[in-house]
């Protein structure tokens, strides 16, 4: 399964969305109810998944999914 | 073993489909068995986005009502941002029996909310608050310049969680809880921090002393998040990063399980905490087979690495039962096999006087589990079923998913730590009858033995020599009256909960008689072991509850309060009673109570409340097989 799909997977459960259509260029404003609470949330839950962790500064550089995947992918071959 | 909730089996591969399906149900009407297969999803080890998706369900499952479960409403107030641990703490509700709706206050105002009496905290009509102090925003991480200094400190952190707690109190109907504060892990000088009062570290532990002092009065339950920080490890439960950056007071890692234990909490104040610990015997509470290794081939005590790791099973099973947790058996084996190594083996710390009931016989465990449930007068959602073998505990899971079934890890010098890591035992009090209630389950099957030998149930409770005590509620019998108001599901006309406090003002309450009865037997004391609140609504008195432990079915005791009742509310110029009986669950055994009494039915119908009168002109006391000692009789009925 690729990053994004795994990341798609994710925010389904994190959200508690039925569906999503999620592509690399989305940002938060695009996906129903992504809000600040749930970014932690969402975060939390990659971070447990690829077993990897984000630091404040890293988290605050993401500005939309495609910057989040290359960080998981980049965190996961480290 | 505690991250990741390894006491509880995995949750199913297709969780959302189930967890989706069970709330399809919900929409069309709940199943007859609902509460117990919402109750074997809840009862895995969930994640958090798991946990936030069961919250969904229990918020849909409380507006319809499900039988099982009791509804509570909790808020969470006090230091950080909280909102994340609400739905995960929903979620685990359901674990422990509970559908709960949980609210946050708003960040930073907790003090306010709790002062305000009409902030919408207080407004939302509260049965729990949790006050979750951060030392960070206390001031306890910037160390103190001495003594004098630190202690001034802590009063000040410690006077503003009093604060919060008693303006909340009016609007709080059970119980207010308190975490305790987490010390840093950042050390400032090094080990001669603890002896340093100045220290973070000194201070945080001084304001926990407080807090724990300040709970054992009763003022408030504790939530030892210190104690459950410590258990995984400091370094796990702080993480500085998500402080920074959203104020989470803890590892977000963390927040089944911190929920858990929110949760297990609740569910100990309503009552729900298990109250048997059922063992399994081979590769459980001795190493081997006793079947085939026979009594000198059995791994138990000092001597082998695996011999004291069974002993430590045994040892614990013997400290749950000095708190009052009672201990059964439930093996696969011939009787005279299994009881073998409890009667002649010298290594041995459990006895036979130690376990309540036996079964050991080949029939399957479900089926003895109900046997014992039945046998001790609980429910099966009572029992915890401490077993080795993988496909016993699946067996039993499936078929009785109420009864707790912890997973084990292969070894067993890890049975103890799972078993206590589930807190099916938790307790927020531990009365002088919590100390005894095992012997009273052993005293109990003496009596079941007298009775076979008398053959007469006249004669027996004859031979009983018992003395009933019937005295107004006061503050020494309060906790133990709180408690069985909480706890007692059985025997019990209208199951309205009350906490301490509620129960105190209905003692200073003019217009309501509260007694507690106390029953000693030859064969010891039975403690209190009913309670009666009645109203004086002038010609009429209406019986607000009326409750009895189990242990003393058929002894009688309700004629003896009835007739106590009589002459409380003819001495009050009463001239008839009121009684109602509101079904649940669980208590069946007093639906025909009032008729068995000689109470007319003056309302309801079967299947729902109903509602019953006696005359009290005519009424005659029979003659009961017991000394009755009455001193909540007012002055003026005594001498009639």
């Amino acid at each position: 399964m690729s990053t994004l799909e795994t990341v798609r997977e994710i925010m389904m459960s994190v959200l508690q969305l039925d569906d999503l259509n999620l592509t690399e260029q989305m940002t938060a404003a695009d996906v129903e109810g992504w809000d600040s609470l749930h970014h932690i949330r969402l975060i939390i839950a990659i971070e447990r998944r690829f077993k990897i962790k984000f630091k404040n500064s890293e988290v605050e550089q993401l500005t939309n999914v495609g910057d989040l995947v290359s960080a998981i992918d980049r965190k996961v071959a480290a | 073993m505690l991250v990741d909730l390894e006491w509880l089996p995995k949750p199913p591969a297709g969780f959302a489909g189930r967890a989706g399906a069970l709330e399809a149900e919900l929409a069309a009407g709940p199943g007859a068995t609902f509460h117990e297969r919402l109750t074997a999803l809840a009862a895995t080890a969930l994640d958090e986005p798991q946990l936030v998706r069961l919250s969904r369900l229990a918020g849909k499952a409380r507006g319809v009502g499900i039988e099982g479960f009791s509804i509570a409403k909790l808020a969470l107030l006090g230091d950080g941002t909280l909102d994340l641990a609400a739905a995960p703490i929903v979620g685990s509700g359901l674990r422990h029996g509970l559908l709960l709706d949980v609210i946050v206050g708003e960040y930073g105002s907790a003090v306010q909310d709790a002062a305000d009496p009409e902030s919408a905290l207080r407004a939302a009509g509260l049965d729990f608050a949790l006050i979750c102090p951060d030392p960070r925003l206390l001031g306890l991480d910037r160390s103190a310049d001495g003594a004098a200094e630190a202690e001034v400190k802590v009063k000040a952190a410690f006077a503003r969680l009093a604060m919060i707690a008693e303006g909340l109190r009016p609007s709080i109907a059970s119980a207010i809880l308190v975490q305790t504060v987490t010390p840093p892990v950042e050390a400032l000088f090094g080990s001669f921090d603890r002896a340093h009062p100045g220290s973070p570290f000194a201070m945080t532990l001084a304001l926990n002393r407080r807090i724990a002092e300040w709970a054992a009065t009763g003022a408030a339950i504790l939530v030892d998040t210190a104690h459950l920080a410590a258990s995984v490890g400091l370094e796990q439960w702080s993480e500085p990063g998500h402080w920074h950056a959203s104020k989470l007071p803890f590892s977000p890692h963390l927040l089944p399980l911190y929920a858990d234990h929110v949760a297990r909490t609740l569910a100990a104040i309503r009552g729900k905490a298990k109250k048997c610990l059922v063992l399994d015997l081979d590769n459980t509470i001795w190493g081997g087979v006793i079947g085939d290794d026979g009594l000198d081939g059995i791994r138990i005590g000092q001597g082998s690495a695996e011999g004291e790791a069974f002993l430590a099973v045994q040892r614990m099973a013997l400290e749950l039962r000095a708190r009052g947790v009672v201990l059964a058996v439930c093996s696969k084996n011939e009787e005279e096999t299994a009881r073998a190594p409890f009667r002649e083996h010298p290594d041995m710390l459990l006895r036979e006087a130690h376990i309540a009931v036996f079964q050991a016989n080949w029939t399957d465990k479900a089926a003895n589990l109900r046997a014992i449930a039945q046998t001790l007068n609980i429910g099966v959602d009572a029992l915890v079923l401490l077993d080795d073998n993988p496909a016993e505990r699946m067996q039993v899971r499936d078929a009785l998913p109420l009864v707790g079934v912890p997973e084990l890890p292969d070894d067993p010098a890890l049975y103890p730590r799972a078993l206590a890591a589930a807190g099916y035992f938790e307790a927020t009090t531990f009365s002088d009858e919590d100390r005894d209630r095992a012997a009273y389950y052993r005293a109990n099957a003496e009596r079941a033995q007298a009775l076979t030998a008398s053959g007469d149930l006249g004669d027996y409770l004859a031979s009983l020599e018992m003395v009933c005590r019937i005295a107004a509620v006061d503050a020494l019998s309060r906790p133990r009256v709180a408690q069985l108001i909480n706890k007692s599901n059985q025997f019990n006309l209208t199951t309205r909960r009350y906490s301490e406090a509620e129960v105190e003002a209905a003692e200073r309450d003019p217009a309501r008689h509260a007694i507690q009865v106390r029953l000693i037997d030859r064969f010891g004391d039975n403690g209190i072991i009913s309670v009666l609140i009645a109203d004086d609504r002038g010609e009429a008195w209406e019986i607000d509850t009326w409750l009895m432990s189990c242990r003393v079915l058929g002894r009688r005791v309700p004629e003896a309060v009835l007739a106590h009742l009589v002459r409380a509310a003819s001495a009050a110029g009463a001239t008839r009673l009121i009684g109602r009986y509101k079904p649940t669950a669980k208590n069946r055994m007093v639906a025909s109570h009032y008729e068995g009494l000689g109470f007319r039915q003056i309302g309801g119908e079967a299947g729902g409340e109903t509602a019953w009168e006696l005359t009290l002109a005519g009424f005659e006391a029979p003659a009961l097989p017991m000394r009755v000692e009455d001193s909540a009789l007012p002055a003026a009925s005594i001498s009639t």
